[in-house]
């Protein structure tokens, strides 16, 4: 069973190394959507870094949907799938494998990134070690969350939209905890460990539920 | 192992496929799943690979230790669950690693298929015909009783042909299972042939006909 998760993270993370990977992709995306706010809010210091932390979050929520909608439906569509239906393990395991394998190519490197990228929204290092902390407790219940969306539109064509209608909603509370928990850390009423706890459980939540409800989708899509 | 279906019946999107379908394997025997187009037999190995779910009937495996019927198998399909910026190597590989019980390795199993200088070519820059043989290399890197093929002499040439019969000839010699959906003689000796056609499919429904089978689908 542990051969078959490593079998399927090691050829995950070789094929996003490959042309037409999606690792770069999300990086650079999440990148795209910081710089832009600044050029929309102008050059308004005390404005940004208040806002900051909310916007790399946004970013990082939509950066985490790249992707995403080939999660299971390249594997559906070229049959490799069929091919791990048949391996010595659960479906649950391979839907484990595939989202670790997933986040470690897009969520990690979101959340290693980030305080660089808060250079651009003007944090203070207080804010920006916060941010980078929240999203790499966070980003695993993102794509989790995801994985289901994206069990749930293997079989469909231009499935993207659908998955991003399906799974944005199913991200609020992961977003206003991740975000409510870099503030608290900048200052504020709430202690900083009280919503960074909070969002620690919203991931551990995310895996269990995330990791059956996929598999059971892929399993119901035939 | 020992393979027994006993009436299978499938439907796809709410439409009967097929019904009835009875046949037994036992080790080192072979089927030959014949019929027109979209009789179903890709839906049938899809049954047997655990993919679909049997509309009614059963299929059972025996003398597999505690295996289910997915882990005994393997599938070489029109889908050949190959991904193309990954070499030949890295395929296999990745196939032995998720399978498990490594018998060839890669090179070994690409060369027996006449492929091994595509050992470190992308999948991608590869023609359907050696595509198709590298998926069938995944046959030999590691070891699975119950062979399904759907077409598997697609795109082949007479050559690759050859080898494949000589491949499936072994496999039964060493109590190995093949069951084939083909339009074509396989080179299978004595195989027996289940041939899904109207007669095993129901009447067509009449206008009042019963819940079951006019059942709409959505």
């Amino acid at each position: 069973m542990i051969g078959v998760m490593r079998a399927l993270i090691a050829r995950d993370l070789q094929l996003a190394a490959r042309v037409g990977g999606s690792g770069a992709l999300s990086l650079v995306f999440f990148l795209m959507i910081v710089a832009l706010v600044p050029f929309a809010l102008g050059p308004d210091l005390n404005l940004l870094s208040r806002i900051g932390p909310a916007i790399l979050w946004l970013a990082a929520v939509l950066a985490t949907l790249i992707g995403l909608d080939r999660l299971f439906q390249a594997d559906e569509e070229d049959g490799s799938l069929d091919l791990m239906t048949g391996a010595p393990a659960p479906m649950e395991m391979v839907v484990l494998a595939k989202v670790v394998a997933h986040w470690l190519t897009t969520g990690l490197p979101l959340a290693l990134a980030s305080p660089l990228f808060g250079l651009l929204v003007a944090l203070d290092g207080t804010a920006m070690g916060a941010t980078a902390l929240t999203l790499l407790v966070g980003t695993p219940a993102l794509t989790f969350i995801g994985a289901v969306g994206a069990a749930l539109t293997a079989s469909i064509r231009r499935g993207g939209l659908i998955l991003a209608v399906l799974v944005l909603p199913l991200m609020i509370p992961t977003l206003i905890f991740g975000v409510s928990a870099t503030e608290a850390a900048s200052g504020g009423t709430v202690p900083f460990t009280t919503p960074l706890l909070i969002l620690s459980a919203l991931s551990l939540i995310a895996a269990v539920i995330g990791t059956f409800a996929a598999a059971a989708a892929l399993r119901w899509s035939e | 192992m020992r393979l027994t279906a006993t009436n299978l019946a499938a439907r796809r999107s709410g439409r009967r496929i097929f019904s009835g379908l009875s046949f037994a394997l036992g080790p080192g025997e072979a089927l030959m799943v014949t019929g027109r187009n979209g009789a179903g037999k890709s839906t049938l190995l899809s049954l047997l690979a655990g993919r679909l779910k049997p509309d009614a009937g059963t299929i059972a495996v025996a003398d597999v230790g505690e295996a289910t019927l997915a882990e005994c198998l393997h599938v070489v399909g029109h889908r050949d669950g190959l991904k193309s910026p990954l070499t030949a190597e890295e395929n296999l590989t990745f196939a032995r690693d998720l399978l498990g019980a490594p018998t060839a390795s890669p090179a070994e199993a690409l060369n027996e298929l006449g492929l091994g200088h595509a050992l470190r070519l992308p999948v991608a820059y590869l023609s359907a015909g050696q595509r198709r043989r590298v998926a069938l290399a995944r046959l030999l890197v590691c070891r699975r009783p119950l062979w399904l093929l759907d077409e598997p002499t697609a795109a082949l040439d007479t050559a690759s042909q050859a080898v494949l019969a000589g491949l499936m000839a072994r496999h039964r010699a060493e109590g190995g299972l093949i069951v084939a959906a083909t339009h074509q003689s396989l080179g299978l000796d004595d195989a027996r042939e289940l041939r899904i056609d109207e007669a095993l499919k129901p009447a067509p429904a009449p206008a009042s006909g019963n819940a079951a089978d006019s059942e709409v689908w959505w």
